[in-house]
């Protein structure tokens, strides 16, 4: 059981994915500077040099390397995309993540050998959708949405034989992932097919004097008074007007963080536990990684009497700028 | 070229349903598809209502579907989705529409043919290959993706027939949370049915007053209206369904200008706030005239 129970950290680039394999994880997941995944941002992600760098110094101490190749390619462009699941496999990756059916089928027939994953973006939440792909293209594990109750995540976890990956810590999609169109409708640019949400291309911050305003291609997202801190305008994160009101209508700008469900997921058989944030900095991922593996570690020693160290809540807080926290759907406060 | 009804995505009560669909029996429409497909706490209709409502439009010579619900997260979820596949079964007038993968495993297995819905995120020729292979007769394009993704599509298309979803506000998103609940402040398992309330969703404006999303329950909807009205001459060359959402008010109107234009009949489109950027891979709340 202990050694199924894995630690996986995001790696937006090379000195990310160091600093997360210094620190502990088990499995760190990366993506190509493209549009082939779903953190498409200027900056970020690997080109052949550092990723054949980094697959090396992690494989060097034990660490597995995962690629992330979870948005959907179109007719046009599908090329792009079978050539980076052939790059990955020929560099040696421990798996990739895939989330478009005809590239599963693809990556299947063509390197029969390498390990699939079910991206988030596939929108699988449910057992029968999860063995679906598992009797197809033979996917080993599936990373669930978040937006499944404990209970719900058990009871997939007991109808399937494909191993259970799930969010821990990070940012939050309130929508299912995979089925979200709100940045493509605002922007022209989705998560699906661009590889980002609410992209950082379009964003404007506008000091007013009714408060700092944030907009996303031109739609104001929200306006913030003197005190408040001005948040990253992530769409379904504003305060918008409904029937009269102004609030934040789809979800508060809170961030995820399981720590003190830790012995439940081990129990119910969950295989892994993804911290998101590839686009966030290698001291953050470095901060989370090191408070998670202690946290894992501590659970799978004495799953019976885990008890949150008040160190490790004081260090996931400074680096969460002040956003609350949440269990998010798994225990389901708005149900 | 046929015209079709998409699911009712609003939660109206079993009269205004039973009495809306008795009217569409009346219309020039081709296919019809019916069941919930948004919220699993919707059941103001019963099985046996929609059968009955099945029955009138097949009748009347239109072709049934049942949709099956996008988010499927518990069991209950799967053994309303398990009814309306034996239905399904038991009617050769009726077809599934399915609209996630756990239903498609289901329905190959049983060897059922099916509709690939809109939310199975079909963006390109192979995947499209193996949902035919599956046992899809028809599938549904995805609406947030464009002209030159569907032209791709269709160059190396399976025999299968395409619909376009033409008309309507846009199913841009779902959640396992209730958004109406949440704007009065309710507990979703205790949520009061408050989207009986709104027929066409909650109206989500922008803090300057853009109308911007509409709020259906869990389904997060466009507040424009996506509407393929000039579009249509290429789309008739080129796939074999186009389809109209449900609305409360002028459906009547909208259908006859839609059959006009397929026939060549002149009829005046009703006016609204419509958008149709994803067709031209903009920003989709954008009105593209070019």
């Amino acid at each position: 059981m202990a050694s199924s129970f894995e630690l996986v950290c995001p790696a937006g680039g090379l000195p990310a994915l160091k600093t997360a394999v210094d620190h502990g994880a088990d499995c760190v997941y990366t993506g190509f500077r493209d549009e082939t995944n779903a953190r498409n941002f200027t900056g970020l992600n690997f080109d052949d040099k550092s990723l054949k760098e980094g697959i090396a110094y992690a494989h060097q101490r034990g660490v597995k390397v995962l690629i992330a190749l979870n948005t959907f390619p179109q007719s046009g462009n599908w090329p792009q995309w079978t050539a980076a699941v052939d790059k990955a496999a020929a560099f040696g990756v421990d798996a990739i993540i895939l989330a478009d059916a005809g590239l599963m089928e693809y990556a299947h027939r063509t390197h029969p050998q390498l390990r699939l994953h079910l991206s988030v973006q596939g929108s699988a939440t449910n057992y029968e959708a999860i063995n679906f792909y598992r009797e197809r293209f033979n996917i080993q594990r599936a990373v669930l949405p978040r937006v499944l109750s404990m209970a719900q995540v058990e009871h997939v976890v007991k109808n399937t034989p494909v191993e259970i990956e799930v969010f821990g810590f990070g940012g939050l999609c309130v929508m299912v992932e995979g089925r979200c169109a709100l940045s493509g409708y605002a922007t022209g640019m989705s998560p699906n097919s661009y590889g980002a949400c609410s992209p950082g291309k379009v964003v404007r911050y506008e000091e007013t004097p009714t408060g700092m305003e944030t907009r996303l291609n031109g739609i104001l997202v929200d306006r913030f008074a003197k005190d408040e801190r001005a948040g990253y305008p992530t769409l379904c994160k504003g305060r918008f007007e409904v029937d009269d009101a102004t609030y934040y209508a789809i979800e508060e700008p809170a961030s995820l963080n399981t720590l003190e469900l830790l012995p439940d997921l081990l129990r119910i058989g969950i295989r892994a536990i993804k911290i998101e944030g590839r686009q966030r900095s290698p001291a953050y991922v470095g901060q989370v990684t090191k408070v998670w593996r202690a946290a894992m570690d501590a659970v799978k020693r004495d799953p019976d009497h885990f008890t949150i160290h008040p160190v490790w809540m004081t260090e996931l807080n400074k680096i969460s700028e002040g956003q609350s926290a949440t269990l998010g759907a798994y225990n389901r406060p708005w149900k | 070229m046929k015209l079709t009804l998409g699911p009712l995505l609003f939660y109206w009560t079993r009269q205004q349903v039973m009495d809306f669909y008795a009217a569409m029996a009346e219309q020039p429409l081709d296919v019809v598809y019916l069941g919930e497909a948004v919220c699993s706490r919707r059941h103001e209709m019963r099985l046996d209502d929609w059968l009955e409502v099945a029955t009138v439009l097949a009748d009347a010579g239109k072709q049934v579907a049942f949709s099956t619900l996008p988010l499927i997260e518990s069991e209950s979820d799967l053994k309303w989705v398990r009814r309306l596949m034996d239905a399904a079964r038991d009617d050769p007038r009726l077809i599934i529409e399915a609209n996630e993968m756990g239903a498609i495993r289901q329905l190959a297995e049983r060897g059922q043919p099916f509709v690939a819905g809109h939310t199975l995120n079909i963006y390109n020729s192979y995947t499209l290959q193996l949902l035919a292979e599956a046992g899809a007769t028809r599938w549904v394009f995805p609406p947030e993706i464009g002209r030159s993704a569907l032209a791709g599509l269709q160059k190396e298309k399976p025999a299968i027939e395409t619909e376009v979803f033409a008309h309507g506000r846009l199913p841009l998103a779902y959640s396992a949370r209730c958004f109406t609940a949440r704007r009065y402040r309710l507990q979703k398992d205790s949520c009061e049915f408050r989207c009986l309330d709104f027929p066409e969703g909650l109206l989500l404006k922008t803090r300057e007053g853009m109308p911007f999303l509409t709020l259906n329950g869990i389904q997060t909807m466009s507040a424009r209206v996506y509407h393929l009205e000039r579009e249509l001459p290429g789309l008739a060359a080129n796939v074999e369904l186009i389809r109209l959402s449900p609305q409360p008010a002028q459906m009547d109107e909208l259908i006859a200008a839609y059959r006009g234009l397929l026939d060549g009949v002149a009829a005046p489109m009703p006016a609204g706030d419509y958008c149709n950027g994803f067709w031209y891979e903009k920003p989709g709340l954008d009105w593209v005239t070019a």
